[in-house]
């Protein structure tokens, strides 16, 4: 049994510890309500954006020619994944969530004999799948240093693609993140974004007949590229305002686990000190008797 | 009353402005102004940079804007733009760096005709309300 010294030590640094994780818990939930915000604030523009998508492609007379980035570039060879995660750790299975999820649909693609590229976003998601996927990696962005996620950020990895895209260096293009559900509950998400999914294209869509200015196939080709930023940009704000969250949740749980430690060795301790009192207490007695 | 419609603007960050009174509003679409009033036919277009102009009960405001979309349909506009100022807020200062990085811009040998385009009416625009 450890000595009494000992398991003050231990007692002292697990306060310790729980301080910093109440304090981490803390921080969290501020930040968490501010990319809360953020998040639901984002979302017009983007449902917006789809809607107006939505409406455009119904209303496309020439549907043969419309424009690749609405339609697919007619093979499904080359497949493009763009991975975003955090670039801090300590946020429970945030991270962990989306490389499973990223990784069990490579491992899919691998076995349909499908070529496979990775763009990671987040140094976290990188070191993770470093490890296994090396060579697959073809891009690796990081925005430490932007405070917040801004609309820059997500424009440049949209340029990123597009450019890629462009060169033809990939036929169908998957974002991972995590959807913001709750401060417990972060849903995985696989979204295609390059062709757009006919589920997505297909959706309740009005039959008004709109004037369009210039025609439909120039605003379609100035819309898509900017539909790519807006939705990786929907998806880093759902991504933040689930690290958050995950990290709130995590802190917590690893404050109250330190809770349970303390008390669990101040009663130790507690026991041990009262065995150390008896058995001076006998030693002393049976003394006397003996005399 | 039957003059007004709604009016929303948003950015990707935030919506950027919401109203209900709104008579009339002057956007700076690809291929010219376009004036919206009520009962409009449902129009959707793109924007090049250059003002627009919100004419409501509450007066008259005028924007600065970059690119964006607008859609317009059972008398609901709606503006999506990635950047959008209001002209009153835009001092001299920060004028002169927009104009400076489109001027940068232009320098670009590889800028396609229908960029350079947007970004001499960008200067062009700067220009006069410098």
């Amino acid at each position: 049994m450890a000595s009494l010294d000992d398991l003050k030590k231990r007692i002292v640094s697990v306060k310790s510890t729980q301080k910093i994780t109440k304090a981490m818990k803390m921080v969290a939930a501020a930040k968490l309500k501010r990319a809360q915000e953020n998040a639901e604030k984002g979302r017009p523009y983007s449902e917006k954006m789809n809607n107006i998508i939505i409406n455009l492609s119904n209303g496309i007379s020439d549907k043969e020619n419309a424009p690749k980035l609405l339609l697919g570039t007619g093979e499904e060879k080359v497949y493009l994944c763009v991975v975003i995660t955090s670039d801090r750790g300590l946020c429970g299975g945030f991270n962990t969530n989306i490389i499973k999820k990223a990784k069990a649909y490579f491992e899919e693609l691998y076995n349909q004999g499908k070529t496979l590229k990775i763009i990671t976003v987040g140094s976290k998601g990188h070191d993770q799948l470093k490890r296994v996927f090396r060579d697959n990696i073809i891009e690796n962005l990081s925005f430490k240093d932007s405070k917040n996620t801004n609309y820059f950020d997500a424009e440049k990895v949209g340029k990123l693609i597009l450019d890629k895209f462009e060169k033809k260096e990939f036929d169908i293009c998957t974002i991972f993140y995590n959807k913001f559900k709750n401060v417990i509950t972060q849903i995985p998400q696989a979204q295609q974004i390059i062709p757009l999914k006919a589920s997505e294209v297909d959706g309740n869509s009005s039959e008004d007949n709109y004037e369009f200015e210039p025609d439909e196939d120039e605003i379609l080709n100035n819309l898509l590229p900017k539909n790519i930023s807006t939705q990786i940009f929907k998806a880093m704000l759902e991504n933040s305002a689930s690290e958050q969250g995950s990290r709130m949740s995590a802190m917590d749980n690893a404050t109250r686990n330190a809770g349970e430690m303390v008390d669990k060795l101040t009663i130790e301790y507690n026991r041990s000190r009262q065995a150390a009192i008896t058995k001076e207490l006998i030693e002393i007695i049976s003394g006397a008797e003996s005399l | 009353m039957s003059e007004e419609f709604k009016l929303e603007i948003v950015n990707p960050e935030k919506s950027f402005l919401s109203k209900e009174d709104v008579t009339e509003v002057v956007v700076p679409a690809f291929e010219g102004e376009i004036g919206i009033l009520k009962d409009h036919i449902s129009i959707i277009s793109f924007l090049k940079p250059g003002a627009i102009k919100i004419i409501s009960k509450s007066g008259e405001e005028n924007y600065y804007v970059e690119d964006g979309i607008i859609e317009f349909k059972n008398n609901n506009l709606s503006i999506l733009t990635s950047f959008i100022s209001n002209i009153k807020d835009m001092d001299k200062k920060k004028v002169d760096e927009l104009l400076k990085n489109a001027e940068e811009f232009t320098q670009n040998a590889e800028i396609t005709d229908q960029n350079k385009f947007l970004v001499d009416q960008k200067i062009d625009f700067l220009k006069r309300i410098n």
